[in-house]
């Protein structure tokens, strides 16, 4: 691939902890406005790639760049800053503000400005469909729409980059077919995204490109009909299961 | 609408009924204010950012001790040397509160550094002759002169104190409209989550913390200023650190008039109290700990979450 | 001595993760009620243990059931805050019954020392130094051997561990603060043949015991024996090299300087949150 063209790059990234190697000289890249799925057994390093894409922890080893500047020793908030927004496995919203308030948080990082962060994060809401619950308190947000909620944070911060951590986790079909449409519109408008999804139909739907983890080790890389079709993958999700 | 009106109503009663009230309710309405004062600088850290300091008499102390000592030794104003009691207690907040951030502590250890750190001020303040050792700093009365922030009555005193109050509560409800305080309270309800959505948190902590103590240390020189003696147990004590934060838990930590409602029930009750137990020390402060408890098992959003919902600590944290 | 003192903190927030503000407070009551058996019924001071121990435990489990226990969901800070509430009726309390009055337990043997080498050795300093190691060994077999013991430490270590295993979580934090209480008390006890009652006593060990708690590293009872240790000799180093109660200022110094770099506690391995 065309490094100028990558958005995303790391290089042979290593995370241990302690004695545990989460993730094992892994390189991956992601272009503009591409659709890459981050899959693999429960426990292969997913979530830890995306803390080390985020700023949350720092590689053992390896180089990590974003539009071609080094992320690594960055803090989180800096990364955002950047372009590269997340959203987190287990929902995080701030319980206590109101949904508008959530998502001005997140719009604050382009603004400083209180008007013009609630214009934004109104547009936001609208956009992923919560405008009819801006002024609920949080906590008070079904799974489906906390999801939404995440979500919205991540784009009120304008991102060119948008990681997505099991979206579709716990949901019903129905929610799973509005959060693939949601996830369509982010695409179209301009927004590149990595994706960690445990629903294989809508992973396999959506990415341009998959890339399998297993053990902290890429196992396998290409077009989702190819990596669903490779013996490894194939044993490593069977194994995983037994 | 009615809240507005009610509000307006308070207001207007504060400015005008003092000049017709005995001299005892006068020194009442001066206690409320003060420590409403102070409980809505707590509020900003406290409150807002989620960051309980126990510590708060350090910068109380500092305030006191740099107005006074500067009046005496060089005859600065105590109305300049109050701002330069805030900025220097401003430093030491963003160096503690550097130090403690940094260093990533939470919760009860950010407590219990700001405890530390106070009483280490405290400790100083006792062995250091230069400030007076443990018997303190008297301000020797003289000649009534507001340039020296002197008076001849309470009264003025009053209105001091109130503007204080009022211009805290007014910062308090422009930060909570700002970039500044949406980023605290997202910071208090998920510091992780509030990183991850662009929040610079040790920014925004420390911008919070530098603010707080510099309104705290201009109580300090207004409490010196009033009761004309400082010691190092009555402005750097554990009891003007707590004084803050009850007022601020009462009412309703992370609500704009919270801490100033939350002054005018508990400082009601410990006069009464001590009014009606005569010559027994400790009464006042007995009730503020039953006072504490209760709130927190029964009202855990004080007394503003009688009214309303929002803006207040989980009462339930996220994992 | 610290120690001791330290050790029930420990325990307490071991199991209950709650940092005990009420600590100090609970010790004050316990050298209250030796005075008061002593001047008035006339106790020994190290018989009183007897009574100063259960009662508080019983004290202790009370205070945990109806002030603690309620609030178990809320806030952490929350939490905090109702221990200090504790701690400032408790303390109050005191003064408003017996007043402000510094109050000395005199028995005969207070005054008893003996050489040592080239040290002077006060004999109720070295009986509660004493008393302290044997009662933290106690504490210390109590839960390792017995089956309360071992859920104590369960749920210190485990605490959904020890939920699936069917142990009363309740009833054994209950328990953990109780002995907690005794602890403290038992502490109380012994120092009070050589140390000033009052009510405001509890505050400079229940400072003292945060350090050591941190220095040991929080619910690790070896380490508060331990560390201990450290802020005794802090202390004494601090008080020959500096005049005054300057002393106080290492101490705190250390504990800044542990809770930043090592929140775990010296002897705990990583970082603590």
């Amino acid at each position: 691939m065309d490094t100028r063209l990558s958005l995303l790059q790391l290089d042979s990234v290593t995370k241990r902890f302690g004695g545990l190697t989460a993730v094992s000289r892994f390189s991956l890249t992601v272009g503009a406005g591409e659709i890459v799925g981050l899959i693999g057994p429960n426990g292969a390093g997913k979530t830890t790639v995306f803390h080390l894409l985020s700023g949350f922890h720092a590689p053992t080893e390896g180089a990590i760049r974003f539009k071609g500047v080094s992320v690594v020793g960055a803090k989180p908030h800096q990364i955002c800053r950047r372009g590269l927004a997340r959203t987190f496995q287990i929902v995080q919203p701030f319980v206590n503000l109101t949904t508008l308030e959530n998502v001005m948080v997140g719009a604050f990082n382009r603004t400083d400005d209180a008007a013009a962060a609630r214009e934004r994060a109104l547009e936001v809401l609208e956009f992923v469909g919560l405008g009819a619950r801006r002024d609920v308190p949080a906590r008070a947000l079904t799974l489906s729409d906390r999801k939404r909620l995440e979500m919205a944070r991540g784009l009120a911060t304008r991102p060119e980059l948008l990681l997505l951590d099991e979206v579709m986790a716990g949901l019903n079909p129905t929610e799973i077919e509005a959060i693939i449409g949601l996830i369509r519109r982010i695409h179209a408008q301009g927004v590149a995204l990595l994706i960690i999804e445990h629903v294989m139909q809508a992973i396999m739907a959506l990415s341009q490109r998959i890339v399998v983890l297993h053990h902290g080790e890429k196992i396998a890389e290409g077009r989702p009909d190819d990596v669903a079709r490779d013996a490894r993958v194939i044993e490593a999700y069977l194994g995983a299961r037994t | 609408m009615g809240a507005e009106v009610l509000l307006g109503l308070a207001l207007g009663a504060l400015l005008l009924a003092p000049p017709f009230l005995p001299p005892y309710f006068l020194e009442i309405l001066i206690s409320v204010m003060l420590f409403g004062y102070l409980g809505a600088a707590w509020n900003i850290l406290g409150g807002y950012a989620g960051q309980f300091s126990f510590g708060h008499a350090a910068y109380f102390g500092i305030g006191a001790y740099t107005s006074t000592l500067l009046f005496l030794n060089l005859g600065v104003t105590p109305w300049l040397g109050m701002l330069a009691g805030g900025v220097l207690a401003a430093a030491f907040g963003l160096f503690a509160g550097y130090l403690s951030f940094r260093y990533g502590l939470r919760g009860p250890y950010f407590s219990l550094v700001t405890l530390a750190f106070a009483e280490m001020l405290r400790v100083v303040a006792v062995n250091t002759k230069a400030v007076g050792s443990s018997l303190g700093l008297v301000i020797p009365n003289r000649e009534p002169a507001a340039v020296n922030f002197i008076f001849a009555g309470k009264l003025p005193y009053y209105y001091v104190i109130l503007a204080m109050a009022l211009a805290a509560v007014w910062i308090t409800r422009r930060l909570e409209r700002s970039k500044l305080g949406y980023s605290l309270l997202a910071i208090r309800e998920n510091e992780d989550a509030a990183e991850a959505a662009g929040v610079d948190a040790l920014g925004m902590k420390l911008r919070a913390m530098a603010l707080s103590s510099f309104l705290t240390a201009l109580g300090g020189t207004f409490y010196a200023q009033y009761f004309a003696y400082i010691d190092p147990t009555i402005t750097f004590g554990p009891s003007v650190s707590i004084q803050g934060l009850l007022q601020a838990i009462v009412g309703g930590a992370g609500t704009v008039l919270g801490p100033v409602v939350g002054a005018f029930v508990l400082t009601p009750v410990s006069e009464l109290s001590r009014a009606a137990i005569r010559g027994r020390a400790g009464v006042d402060v007995m009730l503020y700990g039953v006072v504490l408890v209760l709130v927190i098992s029964f009202l855990p959003h004080g007394l503003m979450g009688l009214r309303r919902g929002r803006g207040n600590p989980p009462r339930v944290p996220l994992q | 001595m610290y120690g001791l003192v330290a050790c029930g903190l420990s325990l307490i927030f071991g199991v209950l993760r709650i940092i005990n503000f009420a600590h100090g407070a609970v010790m004050m009551l316990g050298m209250y009620t030796t005075y008061w058996l002593f001047t008035l019924l006339k106790v020994d001071p190290y018989l009183s243990i007897v009574v100063t121990g259960p009662a508080f435990f019983v004290l202790g489990m009370v205070i945990q059931r109806t002030v603690i226990e309620p609030n178990r969901v809320a806030a952490e800070h929350n939490q905090l805050l109702l221990t200090l509430g504790l701690a400032l009726f408790l303390e109050n309390l005191a003064l408003v019954l017996w007043q402000g009055d510094f109050r000395t337990v005199r028995p005969p043997y207070a005054g008893a020392s003996f050489v040592l080498g080239e040290a002077l050795v006060e004999v109720p300093r070295l009986v509660a130094c004493g008393g302290a190691i044997v009662m933290a060994l106690a504490l210390f077999a109590f839960l390792r051997t017995t089956d309360v013991g071992k859920a104590i430490r369960a749920l210190a270590e485990e605490p959904e561990g020890a939920l699936l295993m069917g142990i009363d979580v309740g009833r054994i934090r209950a328990v953990a603060f109780g002995i907690g209480s005794g602890c403290v008390a038992v502490a109380g006890a012994l120092v009070t043949p050589f140390f000033y009652v009052a009510p405001d006593v509890g505050e400079s060990f229940n400072i003292m015991a945060f350090v050591v708690v941190v220095l040991g590293g929080m619910g690790n009872f070896v380490g508060a024996l331990l560390g201990g240790f450290i802020v005794g000799l802090a202390e004494s180093l601090g008080a020959t090299l500096l005049p005054g109660s300057l002393k106080q200022l290492v101490v705190f110094a250390l504990f800044v300087l542990v809770l930043l770099f090592r929140p775990a506690g010296l002897f705990g391995g990583g970082r603590g949150r």
